[in-house]
């Protein structure tokens, strides 16, 4: 059965498994090496190859109290600097839970084969990053980010996927996921997925799913992130009828290369660069008196825009800000940052050893996403109540568990993934063993599952994809940037309005069933559309500023009315309100403070 | 794509592409397609191909990272493998033409997309992991920082196979030849401090294909997009076979 056809659920072949993980970034190869070795019959589906995942750009390093550095280093603080950073909206249980595991979970990676970059004692190196603490905020900066010199992503997408082959993972790359399949009871039992190459569509039916499929930072026009990265996770919840979570905290990372949007690690500063305007000044000074480069990611992007917006950038537009390096010396740049070297080289023509990279706040990270409990088990909410779905889990940037609330800190992601990568797949471990028995789906269910596939193949006209895509992304960058206002995301809301249609009906001009590109960019932009939307939407309902989420128009935080999670449905474009935990098992909760730095 | 094109200053490149689609094509042939470039502003191989394929949506080539660390995007370009994302067609075009065909030595799939499976295969079977038999520690495993140091240069590896898809050993012979990519690979866990399989590893490399079809010709170092050194890689293990003999 090829993907180019009309197709019947009832004509389509299955294959089975006992779980599948859709995503083959660092969380969807952490849940998979988990549940091998449990010797459950299980695949991942990745579009790319599984080194070519997004976890692959990741620089700077993982945050973890493994006390390498600082052998006082206690992860209760680094507890503090999450939620601190979340701006107090990250759950505080999970936290808790990401930051006493991390340890584990980074020593098991070594353990793997992991080339940490060491110390003069062979242990693993650890550098600053910015919103690190020691002592609950009185001990001035830690350094915490254990790092393979600025690879570390790489270091550790490859090592997974190195460890996954030795493990004997079955792994089913350059397949698509259309669409996940729920049963009457609403569990979710596979997904209808076609192998690109071929062509060959099938639904794989499965006793779990993790989504694992990572972020959608391609809704921007402007982002650090990776062609891939088109939130198809978060499209397949979506129209599944579930909920996201907190989708409207976007996290620009200060220092995207100026017009490239290529990444320039946190690391630079923790090794000790700063940030210039036009005049030269180290105006972070300023804004962040006492950890000034290093404050949140927020802040430091809110900072440098605010000087872009007075009209202290630098260059013949104003329009970006200069990251200084050079003083460091070509010994400390060429040995601990020597991906950003090149990168700067080829994308901004600087050898950063001698001149400044001009940097500007990129998208860079999406902190809302699917709501999962500590087990990855995607959460939706029934008349105000958490209900688990049964027969899926998420993890990664497309899961909100949520550990990085209103702002994520530096190095957080990859620790996120393993750490929770690993708590799904020993929980489908231990619940496969204990039998799962849910209804099979009918036809009619699978054919909801091939609706949109289904559609596109059908076209014979409308609006192709590079229009709506350069579309949306234009509106997203100008109307839900760093600084938000009412006015301008109600036009924004108003224009995603009047494309849903012209996206839902997608012209696909080339109809082949070999390797189509143009039929996953036409799928992709479905997804990446629903992101937008739910972020818009999202945006404009919350009325305060909180983390990344700042408006002109609610310039303060709201403790009262929006010390909350954002919850959003997509067939009722409504948003609601659910808690945020406040219940650590081993600590006392971490109140809301002002929060300065 | 991410390159932002001012309308006034552009000029035609002539693409020339490699196309073939089986269910439709019977052989395949290149295609002309005349693109419009910025002229005061460098824009690299890939965002020409994005260019190209918004004329013609059936053009298909893989990407991802659009940075090049990822490894998708490996073709041949003006006759030699590079990554699209990172060569600026200041580097790449040639009296104004860009030609563009798959990595040589793999079967086509599509268009500029080679089928990888020997690739990969070859790759597996240097058993691309780190093997230990002695206990973990409750910790990390200790590396002194000169340790660590010998696998710059080696755990860079992206594995676009730019460099094996070069190589004329691993063009004749592919299943048995385990090709640069492969190679550097086991050199990588050979120098590890932490591997403790190094005599298993050089073992499996002790026939006379796997290895020693290296003929030193070095196209794998000069086509390598990250700078890598296969051929020393290769030649580090030809020593450490030797020694071994020796001893």
């Amino acid at each position: 059965m090829k993907v180019s056809e009309v197709i019947n659920a009832k004509d389509l072949p299955v294959i089975d498994f006992d779980g599948i993980i859709i995503g083959g970034g660092g969380a969807g190869l952490r849940a998979s090496l988990q549940l091998a070795e449990s010797g459950l019959n299980t695949a991942v589906i990745s579009k790319v190859f599984p080194t070519r995942s997004h976890t692959v750009s990741a620089q700077g390093g993982i945050t973890c109290a493994i006390q390498s550095d600082d052998p006082d280093d206690d992860w209760r603080w680094h507890m503090f600097d999450t939620v601190k950073g979340s701006d107090y909206i990250g759950d505080q249980e999970a936290i808790e839970y990401m930051c006493s595991e991390g340890p584990k979970a980074v020593f098991e990676l070594e353990h793997m084969g992991l080339p940490f970059s060491r110390t003069e004692k062979g242990k693993i190196y650890q550098r600053p990053f910015g919103g690190q603490s020691k002592d609950y905020g009185k001990g001035g900066q830690a350094t915490r980010t254990c790092a393979a010199a600025d690879r570390t992503g790489h270091s550790l997408l490859h090592t997974l996927y190195q460890a996954n082959l030795k493990a004997g993972t079955n792994f089913l790359n350059e397949w698509f996921a259309i669409d996940m399949v729920l049963n009457e009871d609403g569990a979710v039992v596979g997904v209808v997925a076609f192998e690109i190459e071929s062509g060959e569509i099938f639904y794989i039916r499965s006793k779990a799913t993790v989504l694992a499929t990572g972020g959608a930072g391609r809704i921007y026009a402007s982002t650090t992130n990776a062609l891939i990265n088109s939130g198809d996770g978060i499209g397949m919840a979506l129209r599944a009828g579930l909920p996201v979570q907190d989708i409207e905290m976007w996290q620009f990372h200060p220092t995207g290369i100026h017009g490239a949007g290529t990444l320039v690690t946190e690391g630079c500063r923790g090794e000790g660069g700063y940030l210039l305007n036009k005049d030269g000044e180290r105006f972070m000074e300023r804004y962040a008196p006492n950890t000034k480069d290093l404050a949140g990611r927020d802040v430091v992007a809110r900072s440098m825009a605010q000087e872009i917006l007075e009209g202290r950038g630098c260059g013949p537009n104003a329009d970006h800000i200069f990251l200084r390096l050079d003083h460091l010396g070509p010994e400390v740049v060429h040995k601990r940052l020597p991906g950003i070297t090149e990168l700067s080289k080829t994308f901004a023509g600087v050898d950063p050893a001698v001149q400044p990279i001009p940097v500007v706040p990129t998208c860079h990270y999406m902190m809302g996403g699917v709501p999962t409990n500590l087990n990855g088990q995607v959460i939706t909410v029934k008349q105000g109540k958490d209900t688990i779905i049964e027969g899926l889990y998420a993890a990664g940037e497309v899961a909100c568990v949520s550990v990085h609330g209103g702002n994520r800190l530096g190095g957080n992601s990859l620790l996120d993934l393993v750490v929770f990568g690993r708590s799904a797949g020993i929980h489908i471990e231990e619940s496969l063993k204990q039998g799962v028995d849910l209804k099979k789906a009918s036809f009619d269910d699978v054919d909801k599952a091939l609706e949109r596939l289904n559609r596109l193949n059908s076209s014979t006209k409308g609006e192709q994809v590079p229009i709506l895509k350069e579309r949306m992304q234009q509106n997203m960058q100008n109307n839900f940037g760093v600084f938000r206002r009412e006015d301008l995301m109600l036009k924004g809301i108003g224009e995603l309005n009047d494309s849903r249609e012209e996206v839902e009906n997608i012209y696909l001009q080339d109809k082949s069933a070999t390797f189509n590109t143009a039929r996953i960019e036409a799928l992709e932009m479905q997804n990446l559309f629903e992101v937008a939307e739910a972020t818009a939407i999202t945006a404009n309902e919350r009325k305060e500023s909180r983390g990344a989420h700042a408006r002109d128009d609610y310039p303060d935080r709201d403790d009262d009315g929006w010390l909350k999670h954002s919850i959003y449905f997509s067939k009722t474009k409504e948003v609601s309100k659910r808690d945020v935990n406040f219940r650590p098992n081993t600590v006392q909760a971490f109140q809301p403070e002002v929060r300065t730095y | 794509m991410s390159a932002v094109i001012p309308v006034a200053h552009l000029q035609t490149l002539r693409m020339s592409i490699y196309r073939f689609d089986p269910s439709v094509d019977e052989k395949p042939y290149m295609q002309d397609i005349d693109i419009e470039v910025p002229t005061d502003k460098d824009i690299m191989v890939l965002d020409a191909l994005h260019l190209a394929k918004a004329k013609e949506p059936s053009l298909s080539y893989r990407r991802s990272c659009r940075e090049g660390v990822c490894g998708s995007d490996g073709m041949n370009i003006n006759g030699k493998n590079g990554l699209a994302c990172i060569t600026p067609l200041s580097e790449a075009v040639k009296r104004n033409k860009l030609t563009l065909r798959p990595m040589p030595g793999l079967p086509v799939v599509r268009d500029l997309i080679v089928d990888m499976k020997m690739f990969y295969d070859q790759l597996e079977k240097v058993q691309p992991y780190l093997i230990t038999k002695s206990d973990n520690p409750d910790k990390e495993r200790i590396q002194s920082p000169e340790e660590r140091e010998q696998l710059d240069g080696l755990y860079e590896c992206i594995l676009c196979g730019c460099c094996s898809t070069a190589c004329p050993s691993f063009w004749w012979n592919p299943d048995k030849f385990l090709g640069p990519a492969a190679l550097l690979q086991s050199w990588r866990f050979i120098a590890d401090s932490r591997d403790e399989a190094t005599e298993e590893r050089l073992d499996d490399l002790e026939d006379a294909f796997s290895l020693y079809r290296c003929h030193g010709i070095m196209n794998c170092v000069s086509v390598c997009p990250k700078g890598l050194n296969p051929t020393q890689a290769i030649s580090n293990i030809r020593n450490k076979l030797i020694n071994r003999k020796r001893n």
